[in-house]
């Protein structure tokens, strides 16, 4: 029956559209995010006529589920009959961006941004606009909020006399009673200014900005701050001066510090819009004082802005500001009493060296360095040898080896594990810039000492370090330094110790090269194979099957196989598993050179 | 007394009348046997106080009316009732019937909103501590939609809740009938796209987010700052700031805590943000002083920027005396001005802008200052009474002993003495001022200072923030009392 046949194709999409509401929230998300497939069936008119009114009416549900219907509805527009009927798609999206959790309102915003740009002109106007009005009058501060993103989409493309009420709603919406719009419209400001006519940013924007940058809630001034940076692109070098700048002055001497935060955290975006003047002036100045400021919050933003601030001078007068201004400032930090500060300058000062050059390196930034080494808090020291590198280029690393060996061994040493785990990370970096005499005669040491550590994720760091060394060094060298240490650990009568022999040839043997791993190596696996540990048992099957790629063919079937097998019907379970698994995992393995050999 | 006349109250007669109560009897509250405890529609109330016919008939009401009224007089105020194992949030608003913007409200009455269980007894195994259920603070948020939002805390765990109004229900299923038989796959023969019919109206709770894990001691205090994004917490040693919409970390901005616990000498027993000002807050301690902080000046609030402290009487200096002036609720005038602090015995009105002493002092029942000591012995010296401010921040109110409540008009220095209690409470009935006889001989209608039950204590109240309606707790009661209308 013909008619049967379509029913059927119909079924699964009938499931969908009553799994749209049905009570298991995972399911009516599956049905949402599967709404495309619904509309294609449902066809282009009846998706505007039934299937978008439901959806407009359907905003009682859960977050992810409207979550996942903004983000569909933003991909729509060929399901509802293209960009001739994108408007019908307003409605729900209308409704979503009213909705009070923020995700939802975003993504609602983010597809009817999407979707403006499928309209005419003409729908623009007679559909989108309204709806761009409607949210910016709104009773309630959600709907308010959500507008704010919208007027920079529409603004382009309208006429001039819907252009002025949209500047008009937009003002109106800066100075709102509720401190959530006003921070809304503070946060799309700088975009806004973006797509306004010159003249209308300086008669229309400027006195926003400058409203809202005085706002009496330090959460919209603050936002105020990044709005300035975008305008400040946009003005002539000439207007700064009078528009922006009184303002930004303002904001850096702001009483609440979490604006002056804003500020040194957006300092590098400042110097690139304001120019090399304005920077020379008036925000070398301001730098120096949010370097000193009172809040340690203030200064550590700040001081993490050191190097690309420095970066970013005119080049001519580069060094003498940096020496005259800054530097004084910085060593002040390296005996900052917050620690904060201090690590966080730690982690760039290492970059002045290259635009200072060696000679000021060696005189002004070298005290510095050996100071911050000697800090009392591990970070500081952390971050100054993770950065070692720049200044490696610059002076080369033996001028501070002799204060570098002390912190690396008191970090290493550290009571907090994850200290220690993160100085073994920047153990092979170290290594490759100390040299290998230096790493064999101070460090090689250390490397193995962690090999023992009471806590698993530093004996599991330590294995993993050894691997990278080789990789460095060379097989030669670790048959040398590391290989003999490795293995003599085997004999440990901790069993925590005889297995991470086997951790540590599970991570060497493949760097190590075929001739070590089975000369020295293997011999001590297939050893262990008899230990009276289970749990070290189990691991030697692990590791015969993780070295076995790296063996050649006749070790494998004469010694390696035996020794599984053997262990296969071992009275443990574990064991016996792990070594099937090995079996299992090597045999083709063995097979195949088997019958390679003697074909 | 007219409706107009809303700053303030008339204390020469108390034309305060009973416009609703509900019992918060055991049979009242509990989830039945068959509701699961997450069960959050509406329920009407089994055994409150009868109500007319046409109130329930307003439940069916259409909902668009029902929240503009809402927005349109912010209707809306919460009590916490804490004295029951039940913890329940209760909405009230008014009945709707004539109800307007430009008329006086008709004599109100008030039925349940919403209730629903905010919390659940839990157990900190790392501490092996007990966390009850008890809700200690309940917090409104601005509103922002058509749905009501409040934060609830319990001693470890705030909740951020949502109160929605549903009134719409979707109806045709493609592979059911309409009374629920299912269909034959295979005889489908077009789609059906759900349709949206109205129906009853339904309120739902919701919880939106959890804060936890951020206090090690127990949570006394919450409070929305005026900047809408975050919100402080208080605990016996710290105060947190979160941010609204993060659940997974908050900066801790005050820590009391001395390095060697033997050297604590006072703990914070409330904290409030100032109304108007984002960057200000307040908290109190139990050594009965309040600092204020400024949020502008450094990330980590630890040093105040005002101390209020009224020196003490050394005269009336006793063994009590650091008790009795601890703190038990600090509250912001809605102009951000003032501040008033309740202690054991007293109310305290500060100016802002001056630390040495209060700028009004109201005793609330200085009759007790004889009984201290088995007030000790019976642990009711420790009893934590809220205050609370009218909208005009002309009057004050505070609770008392033996189901006794206290008004303090600012303007003219009167205060009141009412009960609210079953006995002499019915519906619309006209509220008595009472009067403790305290020493000599007892007059007719007072009540001798040994006679007054200490387990009938008003620990809450509240005022609606345009209108003269309050709300107070008394024990397993909630009584709503409105301003007389002529």
């Amino acid at each position: 029956m013909a008619g049967a046949e379509g029913d059927d194709s119909l079924y699964p999409i009938a499931v969908l559209i009553d799994e749209l509401r049905n009570e298991d929230v995972q399911l009516r998300l599956n049905s949402i995010k599967k709404l495309s497939t619904i509309a294609l069936a449902l066809g282009v008119e009846r998706t505007r006529t039934e299937l978008l009114p439901f959806l407009t009416d359907t905003i009682y549900d859960e977050d992810e589920v409207l979550l996942a219907l903004a983000e569909q509805l933003g991909s729509f527009t060929v399901l509802v009959g293209g960009p001739e009927f994108v408007h019908c798609l307003l409605p729900p999206l209308e409704s979503l961006a009213t909705v009070e959790e923020t995700v939802v309102r975003d993504k609602a915003v983010e597809s009817l941004r999407k979707i403006s740009q499928e309209h005419s002109p003409v729908d623009l106007e007679v559909h989108f606009v309204p709806l761009v009005k409607r949210l910016a009058s709104g009773d309630w501060f959600t709907s308010r909020t959500s507008a704010c993103g919208l007027f920079s989409v529409c603004y382009p493309r309208v006429s001039s006399t819907v252009k002025a009420e949209i500047r008009q709603h937009f003002r109106t919406l800066c100075s709102d009673d509720t401190p959530m719009v006003r921070r809304a419209a503070a946060s799309k400001l700088g975009e806004f200014a973006k797509v306004l006519e010159l003249d209308y940013v300086k008669s229309d924007i400027i006195p926003l900005f400058t409203a809202l940058a005085s706002d009496e809630q330090d959460s919209v001034r603050l936002l105020a701050v990044e709005a300035g940076v975008s305008i400040a692109t946009l003005l002539p070098q000439e207007d700064l001066e009078a528009l922006v700048m009184p303002t930004l002055r303002q904001a850096a001497e702001d009483k609440s510090w979490r604006v002056r935060y804003m500020v040194a955290d957006k300092f590098s975006e400042l110097q690139k819009a304001v120019g090399p003047e304005i920077t020379q002036n008036d925000l070398v100045p301001a730098f120096q004082n949010l370097l000193k400021d009172c809040e340690a919050e203030v200064r550590a933003a700040a001081a993490n802005k050191v190097k690309v601030f420095c970066e970013n001078l005119p080049e001519d007068s580069r060094e003498t500001i940096i020496m005259t201004h800054i530097l004084p400032c910085v060593k002040e930090l390296v005996s900052d009493t917050n620690q904060h500060v201090k690590s966080a300058l730690a982690s760039v000062i290492m970059g002045l060296s290259t635009i200072l050059g060696k000679d000021n390196t060696v005189e002004h930034l070298l005290p510095l360095f050996l100071a911050q080494l000697k800090d009392e808090c591990p970070e500081v020291r952390l971050n100054i040898i993770s950065n070692l590198d720049c200044v490696n280029e610059v002076i080369g690393i033996r001028q501070l080896s002799q204060s570098l060996l002390p912190a690396i061994v008191e970090l290493a040493e550290d009571a907090k594990w994850r200290v220690r785990l993160a100085i073994i990370e920047y153990m092979p970096l170290l290594a490759g810039q100390l040299g290998v005499e230096f790493f064999d005669e101070k460090l090689n040491s250390l490397c193995m000492a962690w090999l023992i550590d009471h806590v698993y994720a530093i004996r599991e760091a330590a294995t993993c370090n050894l691997m990278k060394l080789v990789e460095k060094f060379g097989a030669e060298w670790a048959q040398n330094t590391i290989v003999p240490k490795v293995l003599g650990m085997a004999n440990d009568s901790n069993y925590l110790h005889r297995m991470t022999t086997l951790f540590c040839i599970n991570a060497l043997s493949e760097a190590c090269g075929q001739e070590i791993t089975t000369k020295h190596m293997l011999p001590v696996v297939l050893k262990m194979s008899t230990d009276q540990v289970a749990n070290v048992r189990f691991n030697v099957a692990k590791s015969l099957q993780k070295i076995g790629p790296v063996l050649d063919s006749s070790a494998l079937q004469a010694e390696v196989k035996p020794v599984l097998e053997k262990l296969a019907t071992d009275q443990d379970m574990d064991v016996k598993y792990f070594a099937q698994e090995a079996l299992s995992g090597t045999c083709p393995l063995i097979s195949l050179t088997f019958k390679h050999t003697f074909s | 007394m007219g409706c107009d006349q809303i700053d303030g109250f008339s204390a020469s007669d108390s034309s305060w009348d009973v416009t609703w109560r509900v019992s918060f009897k055991c049979a009242c509250v509990g989830w039945g046997g068959g509701g699961s405890s997450h069960d959050l529609t509406c329920r009407t109330w089994p055994h409150g106080t009868p109500r007319s016919s046409s109130l329930q008939a307003s439940q069916r009401r259409p909902y668009r009316s029902f929240s503009q009224a809402l927005k349109s007089s912010s209707a809306v105020f919460c009590v916490l009732l804490t004295a029951t194992a039940w913890n329940c949030a209760i909405m009230a608003s008014p009945y709707l019937s004539g109800w307007s913007k430009n008329r006086p409200p008709s004599r109100g009455e008030y039925n349940v909103y919403s209730t629903f269980q905010s919390h659940e007894p839990e157990f900190d195994y790392l501490k092996s501590l007990e966390i009850e259920e008890k809700i200690n603070k309940i917090r409104w948020l601005p509103q922002q939609n058509a749905a009501h939002f409040l934060l609830s805390t319990n001693d470890k765990t705030i909740k951020l809740w949502k109160i929605s109004e549903r009134d719409k229900r979707a109806e045709g299923y493609n592979l059911k009938d309409e009374d629920g038989r299912l269909r034959d796959p295979f005889r489908i023969t077009s789609l059906r796209v759900p349709v949206l019919m109205p129906m009853d109206l339904m309120v739902e709770a919701s919880p939106r987010r959890i804060f936890a894990n951020a206090h090690t001691y127990h949570i006394n205090s919450i409070s929305v700052n005026s900047d809408y994004e975050t919100y402080l917490s208080a605990d016996d040693l710290r105060i947190n700031l979160w941010h609204l919409e993060i659940t997974d970390r908050s900066f801790n901005i005050v820590d009391i805590k001395p390095a060697n616990m033997e050297e604590l000498t006072e703990v914070i027993t409330a904290a409030e943000c100032h109304p108007l000002q984002c960057n200000v807050f307040v908290y109190s301690s139990s050594k009965g002083t309040i600092r204020l902080c400024d949020m502008r000046a450094a990330a980590l609030c630890d040093r105040h920027s005002k101390f209020f402290e009224e020196p003490e009487d050394p005269s009336s200096r006793s063994f009590f005396s650091e008790i009795i002036s601890s703190i038990s609720d600090v509250k912001f005038s809605h102009s951000g001005r003032y501040m008033m602090t309740r202690d054991y015995l007293s109310v305290k009105v500060w100016d802002l802008n001056m630390e040495n002493r209060p700028v009004e002092t109201y005793q609330v029942h200085e009759y007790l200052r004889s009984k201290l000591c088995s007030l000790y012995e019976n642990d009711c010296i420790f009893d934590k009474f809220e205050c609370c401010w009218n909208g005009t921040d002309s009057a004050i109110m505070t609770g008392s002993y033996n189901n006794f409540f206290r008004m303090f008009d600012r303007n003219t220095r009167r205060d009141i003495t009412l009960e609210a209690s079953r006995e002499n409470s019915k519906p619309r009935a006209m509220l008595k001022p009472r009067k403790v006889c305290t020493g000599g001989k007892r007059k007719k209608d007072e009540i001798s200072v040994d006679s007054l039950d200490f387990n009938k204590k008003i620990l809450h109240t509240a005022w609606h923030p345009k209108e003269n309606v309050i709300a107070v707790a008394a024990t397993n009661n909630l009584y709503i009392f409105q301003d007389k209308i002529n």
